[in-house]
């Protein structure tokens, strides 16, 4: 069945011409229709459109003919852009994002909505303004977030691959979840140019696939510096598939201590250990690390996060876009009442800590202090990779959680986050693939390998992410939906 | 520290009306969140500079110079209030 096909086995049919780009949306669309009312992983689908690109589609291109997946809060002109907030409700975007215009310049075509935790704030993806998505794995639970929607439909097979965004592991802890490979690429690489920005420092977009070759493939045509962003780096972009298939002899794997503590779930621990074991056998060294500053990492992200996410956020004032208080005494009614009504709960949670954590008195201690800590922790980084070409740990703590399970209990909820955090303070990249299941109340849950590696190594990464993948059959699991 | 933390003041700050069960929840809540990240103050960082972001570019300009972008109608088409070809704003002179 075509919607089945990783990105590569479908161009390889596409460019045979033994599927044209239309039955392969189409398919899909099937797909769609059959899953997504039990997963809910779109917010929005516009197959007219996609369907005239795909009648056009140069299937000889990088990405000829391929649809793609788009989390909810990066721009594609002429769809909606909601990041799955009632403010930003029946905005249409006008512009494409400059991973967008990659795309579609490399022959992809963007065609859907994927579902996101309100502003990209959460882990569950519970956060949206417009309902929960389902692990396919286990309906009841939760597909990890933010980017759950990117997740959930790639491992639903509902899409061929999904673009997300990553700013403390919303990449990489919904791919663990959902079983799926998700890579946040190292900061600078990738432009954020039409990404609604959260926290502008930690930010990255990058892809969801269901192979590690996939993976690389849609870095190829995202990847680059780009003058509309003045963070993304000048730095040459290397065709990541070139290192994919090259032997592990020499690697050096760092394990670092504090990744490997007792809050781990037993199962996720063994399932780690033993990916850890394969690649010893693949001929990898692992090599004992420490990353001191660990435990440090929650408390400087939801410092430094908050505070630029409080600051981003003051453009909803419902003027130029955006929801508008329908009465207001007068402009600051106009405001605090707009936002009130626009933005969900943990939005507003994380407005008022990241306006605390800068308001006058309190800068000092809370926010210049967590950028020198962050300081630490990405010499902690810096250190390690004198010794080890890259670390490997668990995506997450824990497999998929219940819905609803910590809904209301923020400080939980954050620490779920614990593996993935440190990675965008320190700027460098990582990858999550899928290394084994879980079983919890008869269903198997996956569980997620994280790979760290130097920045702008993503070739390396991948490499290393890769020759693992080939050896096992963990990227072939397919759920059984319902 | 976070003894002195107040919701309601703070969320004026953020020009953010909040009704009073969220201000006595949020209150509750972000108080706990304080007190988990004052483990920051454990850490020495006297003699640590801070980093703003992760990679050292500074002043990164480009040529200031016009290109296609939006046309008026396009700017507007998601204002939700418009008049005469421009945004509608509240009265802020009384």
């Amino acid at each position: 069945m075509l919607p089945f096909l990783s990105v590569s086995e479908l161009q390889a049919q596409l460019r045979s011409k033994a599927v044209s780009p239309l039955e392969a949306l189409e398919a899909l669309e099937a797909r769609i229709a059959a899953v997504d009312p039990s997963v809910a992983g779109y917010l929005n689908r516009d197959f007219a459109a996609a369907a005239e690109a795909a009648k056009t589609a140069d299937v000889t291109l990088p990405l000829g003919g391929v649809p793609i997946a788009i989390k909810d809060v990066i721009n594609v002109k002429g769809q909606p852009c909601t990041c799955a907030s009632k403010i930003l409700e029946g905005f249409i975007s006008p512009y494409d994002a400059t991973v967008i215009s990659r795309l579609k310049a490399a022959g992809a075509i963007p065609f859907g909505r994927t579902n996101m935790d309100e502003f990209a704030m959460g882990s569950s993806t519970e956060n949206s303004a417009y309902g929960v998505t389902h692990n396919p794995w286990d309906l009841s639970r939760i597909p990890g977030g933010s980017s759950g929607g990117s997740a959930a439909v790639v491992a639903a097979d509902e899409a061929f691959a999904a673009l997300g965004s990553d700013t403390g592991g919303s990449i990489r802890q919904p791919a663990a979840l959902c079983g799926c490979v998700g890579l946040k690429p190292s900061y600078g690489r990738v432009s954020r140019f039409g990404l609604v920005a959260f926290a502008s420092s930690l930010d990255q977009i990058g892809p969801f696939t269901k192979t590690v070759r996939d993976s690389a493939l849609l870095l190829n045509a995202i990847s680059g510096h780009d003058s509309l962003d003045s963070t993304s780096l000048k730095e040459p972009v290397p065709d990541f598939t070139a290192q994919l298939g090259q032997d592990l002899k020499g690697i050096k794997l760092g394990l670092p201590k504090e990744y490997f503590i007792p809050g781990t779930d037993p199962q996720v621990d063994a399932a780690v250990r033993k990916a850890i074991a394969q690649y010893e056998a693949l001929g990898a060294e692992i090599v004992e690390i420490s990353l001191p500053h660990t435990d440090y990492a929650v408390g400087v992200y939801y410092i430094i996060a908050t505070a630029e996410a409080s600051a981003n956020l003051a453009r909803f004032d419902g003027i130029r876009y955006g929801h508008r208080a329908a009465e207001a005494a007068n402009l600051l009614d106009h405001y605090g009442k707009t936002r009130e009504e626009g933005f969900g709960p943990e939005v507003k949670r994380r407005i008022i800590l990241g306006t605390y954590v800068l308001s006058s008195g309190y800068y000092d201690a809370y926010y210049l202090r967590a950028q020198k800590v962050r300081t630490l922790i990405r010499q902690d980084f810096t250190n390690a990779f004198e010794k080890v070409d890259a670390i490997i740990c668990p995506t997450s703590p824990e497999p998929a959680f219940k819905i609803g399970d910590r809904s209301d209990d923020p400080l939980r909820m954050y620490l779920a986050d614990i593996f993935t955090i440190a990675v965008n303070l320190a700027g460098v990249c990582g990858v999550s693939l899928p290394c084994g299941f879980a079983q919890v109340d008869q269903r198997s849950l996956p569980v997620g390998l994280q790979l760290i590696g130097k920045p702008f190594q993503e070739s390396e990464l991948l490499k290393i992410a890769h020759a693992y993948e080939q050896s096992t059959e963990w990227h072939k699991a397919r759920p059984t939906i319902g | 520290m976070s003894a002195e933390f107040d919701v309601r003041y703070t969320a004026g700050l953020a020009r953010l009306h909040l009704s009073d069960e969220e201000i006595a929840k949020f209150q509750a809540q972000l108080s706990q969140v304080l007190e988990y990240v004052d483990k920051l103050n454990t850490v020495d960082v006297s003699s640590v500079e801070p980093t703003a972001h992760a990679n050292p570019v500074f002043n990164v300009v480009r040529e200031d110079a016009p290109r296609d972008w939006f046309t008026p109608a396009e700017a507007l088409a998601n204002a939700p209030r418009q008049a005469a070809g421009l945004f509608a704003v509240p009265k802020v002179i009384e």
